[in-house]
């Protein structure tokens, strides 16, 4: 029942076998112990558990971890420099205010580095529609937008 | 150095862990040899269950353990206990029926807990729950509470006559109808309050964890009030002694009241861990929590405003049916009573004010405190009231609310609370200028050319939080003390590290209470670290609900830090060979009084650890104290929302233009953690007047029970906030502080209908207004 | 979701060799993963079309647009070929689920799938799309059949979709407030004088308003469409849009979807 499956997560090479049935969030957080990728709910809308497949935010949670076999994934738990200086899209959203109780925060940061990438300086609307797959209940999104233009913009080094 | 902490907006000192994956919640723990749970559910909203059979289940592949309701009894469970004895109209007690850990002989509500399945992993105990075998034997149900109270209605508990928990009420029902009877205006309103699920992104968890070493038990929580769960847990449920039980609740992803109350999964994962010596874990997948988290609000009611020529309110008559689904949760009943009908006189001098409530069981998920608890509802009704007999009586909205305003303080309202301070005109004011309401018409003007229908509504709310005087609550039927502890270990070298009773799941008390502690003690925030959340660490707590993390947790750690100051100024007053009375102290500095004699007080705090040079006579050595707070009043929130909307008249699409919130909460900590939380409270008001309805089909299925089915807004749902706060201080707590964590919960719903119903011109809709709903408004309007 | 053996085939034959019973294809998932981790469905055996190269890709030769099975929705909203051939075709697929879910989702999932509110196949009617596949063509007119029901058979697999440029075009969607699919989708294309209208989310499956598309053939213009009535009879009814709610709100999308194409 068990089959093997390898990646590499965060720069580094992870394999093991697992159940076929395995979710690539469940091998992220169970396996791999990096429980930094959450999740939320059950019907791929809450976007806690989006992670970086290959340069792409996808949700882990409706991914089986065989569909990632080779693939290149980054956690949250990769996202900050070596010697743990944040991202600057992290840094926003510290800055801004842009968390509250944290648990959606992985899933948002992870979305919005894959979103700035491609809008190095973006609207307020064009961030709210690009939030549209991750759900958070604390911050009433304000500065989750706040922090994802600046965090942007500094990426851009802007 | 010396910068003033109180009112920074200081960057919160938790986020490091939350940003880069760190945080440590419930489900995130996993513990050697650890097990996994899944509960087989009730798929019935009311039904027999006339056998089950585990024996398939128990040879699946991987079990350790099946448990049903036999079992628990079998072992003593006692029922999940509910907080607060209401006592209704003809003085006697309400009806408490056994809310049992797994069900016994009966199910009441789809997703109730039938059994319970442990596995070696977690798809092997969702495979062998599939073989558990449930023989039922369906009921008919009933879900609606007017419909539950109906003669011939399915009765769910037999010593509850009628689904009747209790009638209760409160004011001069004769006075109220004289009033009634010769008013110049009566303005009336007949609505639903919808029932909300509170939906934390975080779902509940519960790992337990039983030692046979010491015959203790750990439970790790997804909660917030480690040792109330404690208290419950041990004392009404498992007959344990507390000292046996440690409850530790870390990370918590959001709570907003869901999390507040002992729910069966934490107790069954609990007993199941000692059945199969291994640590057990339970996390729930969303679905569950549509069906097993405590649900908010369901309210009916009809609500009458009377009001003289001018406009001066006269008197408010009220009568709720409080829908409490199929048991009373933990603090269920206090909900609709204590924390709503005692809001009703709002901001205004209204003498007289009757309100029946009717708590009723139906087959659905029980409904408990969901941020704001009974005080949405209470705003819900005043504010909807008022900004209709403004209408009615064709006077501007805010000049009625100003007309009835009250500007003398303290006042004490005819429903039972005595309102300490306020400034209603002055956030008012400040909010009609925010949101420019002068220049409306000409925007309505503008929204009319494009096709489109604008409107603005305002709401003045007011809570009631800091809960509570332990002594009042008592006296309305509390069954535990509402205070809150706090101790303040000052380290050798003089850092700090303070330990809370308040829970932090989101509220940044990291943050704010290091900031409290720090601006006292005149050292960075680095310098002092807040412990929370883990009964082994922290003397005692109430918990975080009803915003009273500040005003009363607050305070408890300023008292702690009084007596820290106090004998440090002994110490201080020793090394400097001085008199205590003659020296001061003043942000971590003790002076002699007219000389420049002083003594830092890292440096007294490490003669209080090496103390070689001591007063050994008079003082123990060390610096560790801790306080308990219970408050003397409530505090008392208040703000005034101003909303405006555009409606889509062809697809009755609602689109937020514009929100201005000004509250005032007394003196702010951190003006960047506030704004955080109104804005979330606000999100969260908007949802339920906007988007968010729980619905359950005649046969008691629940139809939304999903992010596909259910709305929680998104960011494209919320438009950019202006907030502002006005300050009048508290003047019954040290730092003049009042709470913010419920504020936009409460006011933003009345202000969007507000809105919404000017821009169709419509006396009332349902909540929410969703596009479909408006839409009908608009066809029935046209019908009219 | 229960146990199944995973299966990753080097070519459609031999996805299609595996594909019976009730083994299920797997595209991008964002469908299939959901519904078998809520356990409702429990396929045997799972066929991953993920490695497959010859599933993917974008070919435009002006009149046409030829998408690859498993091109991800992302890759065609973000595809000059087709952003210059068709932009309301790279549009709608920018507003599909989320960007997560695009950057994931394929649009021959999506077809196969035929979730009564989809995006796509109101693209594939009103674009007069041929689903080519391992045994043949289908075309656009004769792919949905009902509620997730397609022309497919066991052991088809989509290979890709063609879909005709037209002179101009545009897709207007009304979100469901909680899934965010659609509850009314209208795409209408215009080929110079004739017109095709593809509805979805309204009914069982996707299809062509003719009352509209011959209003829209007399004259492109959104007073055309104003006041053609949909039939609410037939059409879903669910907690978020009544029938008669979706049948009025075909009305306003096509119009509105009108006005977008002229723009």
């Amino acid at each position: 029942m068990g089959v093997k499956v390898s990646m590499k997560v965060n720069g580094k090479p992870a394999s093991a076998e697992v159940e076929e049935r395995t979710l690539l969030v469940t091998f992220i957080r169970e396996t791999l112990r990096l429980t930094g990728t959450h999740v939320g709910c059950d019907t791929a809308q809450c976007g806690a558990c989006t992670v970086s497949m290959n340069g792409k935010a996808v949700k882990s949670c409706s991914i089986l971890a065989m569909q990632a076999e080779g693939a290149d994934i980054t956690t949250i738990e990769g996202v900050a420099k070596a010697d743990g200086t944040l991202h600057p899209m992290q840094a926003a959203f510290k800055e801004h205010h842009g968390l509250q109780c944290g648990f959606c925060t992985p899933g948002m940061v992870m979305n919005a580095i894959d979103f700035a990438k491609s809008h190095p300086n973006p609207s307020e609307q064009e961030i709210r529609e690009a939030l549209e797959g991750n759900l958070c209940r604390c911050t009433g999104y304000h500065n989750i937008v706040k922090a994802i233009g600046a965090g942007a913009r500094a990426m851009a080094g802007k | 150095m010396n910068a003033p902490l109180i009112g920074a907006r200081i960057a919160r000192k938790e986020d490091y862990r939350f940003l880069t994956g760190a945080g440590q919640y419930t489900d995130d723990v996993t513990l050697p040899n650890q097990s996994y749970a899944i509960f087989v559910r009730s798929p019935h909203a009311h039904a027999k269950i006339k056998k089950i059979s585990t024996e398939k289940a128990k040879k699946s592949s991987g079990v350790l353990g099946v448990f049903t309701g036999e079992d628990v009894a079998a072992a003593k469970l006692g029922g999940l206990p509910c907080g607060w004895l209401i006592t209704d109209v003809n003085g006697q007690p309400m009806k408490e029926p056994p809310y049992p850990v797994l069900a016994q002989g009966k199910v009441r509500f789809v997703g109730e807990r039938v059994a319970v399945v442990v596995a070696e992993t977690l798809a092997q105990a969702r495979d062998a729950a599939e073989k558990v075998e449930v023989d039922y034997e369906a009921l008919p149900a009933v879900v609606d509470g007017r419909k539950a109270m109906a003669k011939g209605a399915p009765q769910l508990h037999e010593i509850a006559p009628n689904n009747t928990c209790y009638v209760w009420q409160i004011g001069d029902k004769g006075a109220v109808d004289a009033a009634f009877a010769k008013a110049a205006h009566v303005t009336k309103l007949d609505f639903i309050n919808n029932r909300l699920v509170p939906n934390a992104i975080e779902p509940r968890a519960a790992n337990g964890h039983y030692s046979r070493a010491d015959d203790s038990y750990t439970l790790y929580v997804a909660s917030q009030n480690p040792h109330v769960e404690r208290l419950l847990m041990t004392a009404f449920v498992m007959g344990l002694p507390e000292h046996k039980v440690r409850v530790v609740a870390g990370d918590v992803g959001g709570g907003f009241g869901s999390k507040i109350y002992l729910y069966a999964e934490d107790v069954a994962v609990t007993w199941a861990s000692k059945q199969v010596n291994r640590p057990v874990k339970w996390t729930a997948d969303r679905s569950e929590s549509y069906t097993s988290d405590a649900h908010g609000r369901d309210h009916h009611t009809v609500a009458e405003l009377a009001l003289d020529k001018d406009g001066k309110f006269l008197a408010m008559r009220v009568k709720t049916t409080a829908n409490v689904g199929a048991y009373l949760s933990t603090f269920a009943s206090c909900i609709p009573t204590i924390l709503y009908a005692t809001l009703l006189a709002g901001q205004y001098t209204t003498p007289l004010i009757h309100c029946e409530v009717t708590a009723v069981f139906t087959n659905t998920s029980p409904v408990d405190a969901y941020r704001g608890a009974g005080r949405p509802e209470a705003t819900y009704v005043v504010e909807r009231l008022v900004e209709t007999a403004a209408r009615e009586i064709k006077m501007d909205p805010a000049e009625l609310r100003r007309k009835n305003f009250i500007r003398q303080f303290p006042y004490q309202t005819p429903v039972a609370l005595l309102y300490d301070t306020g400034n209603y005109d002055a956030t008012l004011d400040a909010a009609m200028k925010m949101a420019d309401v002068s220049g409306f018409g000409k925007r309505k003007e503008e929204s009319k050319k494009k096709g489109k229908l604008r409107g603005l509504g305002y709401a003045c709310y007011i809570e009631a939080c800091g809960i509570a005087p332990s002594a009042v609550a008592g006296s309305l039927g509390a069954r535990a003390g509402l205070f809150e502890a706090g101790e303040i270990r000052v380290h050798p070298t003089g850092s700090v590290t303070v330990f809370t009773g308040s829970h932090s799941h989101g509220q940044g008390h990291e943050t704010t209470f290091a900031q409290v502690v720090a601006d006292r003690l005149g050292m960075p925030v680095e310098n002092v670290d807040i412990v929370h959340g883990d009964t082994s660490k922290i003397l005692f707590g109430m918990g975080t609900y009803g915003s009273r993390s500040i005003a009363v947790g607050g305070t408890a750690i300023v008292k702690a830090l009084d007596k820290i100051i106090a004998k440090g100024k002994k110490i201080a007053a020793h090394l400097m060979e001085a008199a205590e009375g003659d020296v001061e102290y003043d942000k971590g500095v003790y002076q002699v009084k007219g000389t420049d004699k002083k003594k830092m007080f890292g440096e007294v705090a490490f003669a209080a650890y090496v103390p070689h040079n001591y007063p050994h006579d008079k003082l123990e050595p060390g610096l560790n104290e801790n306080a308990f707070y219970d408050p003397s009043n409530f505090t008392f929130p208040a703000g005034s929302y101003v909303c405006e909307v555009e409606v889509d008249p062809e697809t009755g699409k609602v689109a937020i233009d514009k929100w201005v919130a000004v509250d005032d909460f007394g003196k702010i900590i951190n003006p960047m953690i506030v704004e955080g939380q109104v804005h979330g409270g606000l999100a969260q008001g908007i949802g339920q007047a906007l988007t968010e309805n729980t619905v359950y089909d005649a046969s008691g299925q629940l139809t939304t029970g999903s992010f596909m089915d259910y709305a929680i807004p998104r960011a494209t749902d919320i438009p950019n906030f202006q907030v502002d706060t006005r300050e009048t201080p508290c003047t019954h707590n040290p730092l003049g502080v009042k709470g913010c964590g419920e504020a936009g919960a409460i006011g933003a719903p009345a202000a969007l209908m507000n809105a919404i119903t000017d821009a169709l011109g419509v006396k009332d809709m349902p909540m929410p207004a969703s596009p479909q709903n408006v839409w009908a408004a608009l066809n029935s309007k046209k019908a009219a | 979701m229960h146990a199944f053996k995973y299966h990753r085939p080097s070519s459609v034959d031999a996805a299609a060799s595996l594909a019976k019973g009730d083994a299920k294809l797997l595209a991008g998932g964002q469908s299939l993963v959901q519904a078998m981790k809520l356990r409702l469905a429990s396929p045997t055996d799972i066929i991953d079309l993920g490695t497959l190269k010859e599933l993917q890709g974008i070919k435009s030769d002006g009149k046409s647009v030829t998408i690859g099975a498993m091109t991800r929705h992302a890759e065609v909203a973000h595809s000059a070929d087709v952003k210059k051939a068709i932009p309301a075709l790279a549009a709608l697929a920018g507003i599909i689920g989320d960007r997560q879910v695009r950057s994931m989702g394929t649009i021959g999932g999506s077809l196969a799938n035929n979730d009564p509110a989809a995006d796509y196949p109101a693209a594939v009617l009103a674009l007069n799309a041929t689903i080519t596949t391992n045994r043949g063509k289908h075309e656009a007119d004769k792919f949905f059949k009902g509620l997730y029901e397609t022309a497919l058979k066991d052991g088809e697999i989509i290979t890709s979709v063609t879909f005709q440029a037209p002179k101009r075009a545009a897709y207007m969607k009304f979100k469901n407030p909680a899934s965010r699919f659609a509850i009314v989708g209208v795409f209408v294309a215009d080929f110079g004088g004739s017109v095709r209208v593809g509805v979805t989310g309204a009914g069982p499956c996707a299809f062509r308003q003719a009352d509209m598309e011959k209003a829209l053939s007399g004259k492109f213009a959104p007073e055309s469409v104003a006041s053609v009535k949909q039939k609410k009879e037939g059409l879903n009814t669910d907690l978020h849009a009544s029938a008669e709610y979706r049948a009025h709100l075909v009305t306003v999308m096509a119009k509105r979807a009108v006005e977008a194409a002229l723009k």
